[in-house]
């Protein structure tokens, strides 16, 4: 069906300017700061070249600084990045027609942000437009890194913390028209955001662990205010 | 040079898998109704959680600034922007709020 109407890369990589604005400024505080933390270039570009996860690897930085040691942490970063797996498993079901030879490259870019647009793109998600997507979002983080570290604090500080903060922005902006979608959806986001506060602030789990269990646990309670076929509409 | 290549390689490792398997395991495979209603589900709860943490744990001074860029974000594409202008009104927003 409506075969010509797919998104494409094009249609991924446009789909991905409003998260390449976020990331170019978090990735270039990044580099800044693995230099400050003393960090050489090469490894700084490797951390947002293989691992490409921005919380982990400021995380991973600050540890570094407080000479922590690398097993641990890999450790926190597994518990950090569980939440992917949600989210991956997730863009798997609105995944058609993929070739299985690109979902190594295609689950490679999957982040926060990357995920929230896919997820909230009209119509089937094709691997074509996932790379478009992931790719643009690569390319700021990457470029981003090397930016900071060579150039350094170019921009005034409140315009890259506006930038930074435009990430988060960038989430609410996705999610308030998925919203109108079905009428338990904003029930769920916002036991989801309750649920976290409550588990970060109020048990000894992680920030990481708190994201992922109050993920499930909304999504499960969703179930109850989901009607059959409610939402099926873009399978 | 690369002084931390094995943490960095452990960091991809465990970073990786979690994109990849459920990604390999679950794509093109038929799903109980119950699952994949679930999964429907996840992106509301992961937007409501991330959201949420970007304000709690948004740091010294940039709450105000966070929570006003989130709300013009939200007022901006409820009455039918697209990304791009609610993300730079929120970003105006939040440097307009940092500057005061």
């Amino acid at each position: 069906m409506d075969r010509e109407k797919q998104p494409g890369f094009r249609d991924g990589a446009v789909d991905g300017i409003p998260i390449m604005v976020g990331y170019f400024p978090v990735a270039m505080a990044f580099g800044l700061l693995a230099k400050t933390v003393g960090v050489t270039f090469a490894d700084a570009c490797l951390f947002s070249l293989v691992v490409f996860a921005g919380a982990s690897q400021f995380m991973a930085l600050d540890l570094i600084k407080a000479g922590i040691a690398a097993v641990d942490i890999v450790l926190a970063t597994f518990l950090l990045n569980l939440r992917h797996m949600m989210m991956s498993a997730a863009l798997a079901v609105r995944l058609r027609g993929v070739r299985r030879g690109l979902l190594p490259i295609v689950a490679f870019g999957v982040t926060d942000e990357t995920f929230s647009v896919a997820s909230f793109k009209p119509g089937g998600l094709t691997a074509p437009y996932l790379l478009g997507l992931n790719g643009a979002a690569y390319v700021a983080w990457f470029g981003g890194t090397v930016a900071g570290y060579l150039v350094g604090q170019v921009l005034p500080a409140a315009v890259q913390s506006s930038l930074g903060i435009g990430l988060y922005a960038l989430f609410a902006a996705i999610l308030v028209p998925g919203l109108k979608k079905h009428a338990g959806a904003l029930a769920i986001a916002l036991l989801a955001g309750l649920l976290y506060l409550l588990l970060s602030r109020f048990t000894p789990l992680s920030s990481g662990w708190s994201l992922i269990a109050a993920i499930i646990a909304a999504a499960a309670a969703g179930l109850a205010t989901l009607k059959d076929g409610a939402g099926e509409e873009e399978a | 040079m690369t002084e931390y290549l094995p943490l960095i390689l452990g960091m991809m490792l465990v970073t990786y898998l979690p994109r990849l398997l459920p990604l390999a395991a679950l794509t093109r495979r038929p799903l109980p109704p119950l699952v994949r209603r679930f999964l429907r589900c996840i992106p509301f709860a992961a937007l409501g959680a991330l959201i949420t943490r970007g304000v709690a744990e948004s740091g010294p001074g940039m709450m105000p600034a966070t929570l006003a860029a989130i709300a013009v974000a939200a007022a901006v594409s409820f009455r039918g922007g697209s990304l791009v202008p609610s993300v730079v009104a929120a970003i105006v927003t939040a440097y307009l709020v940092l500057s005061l």
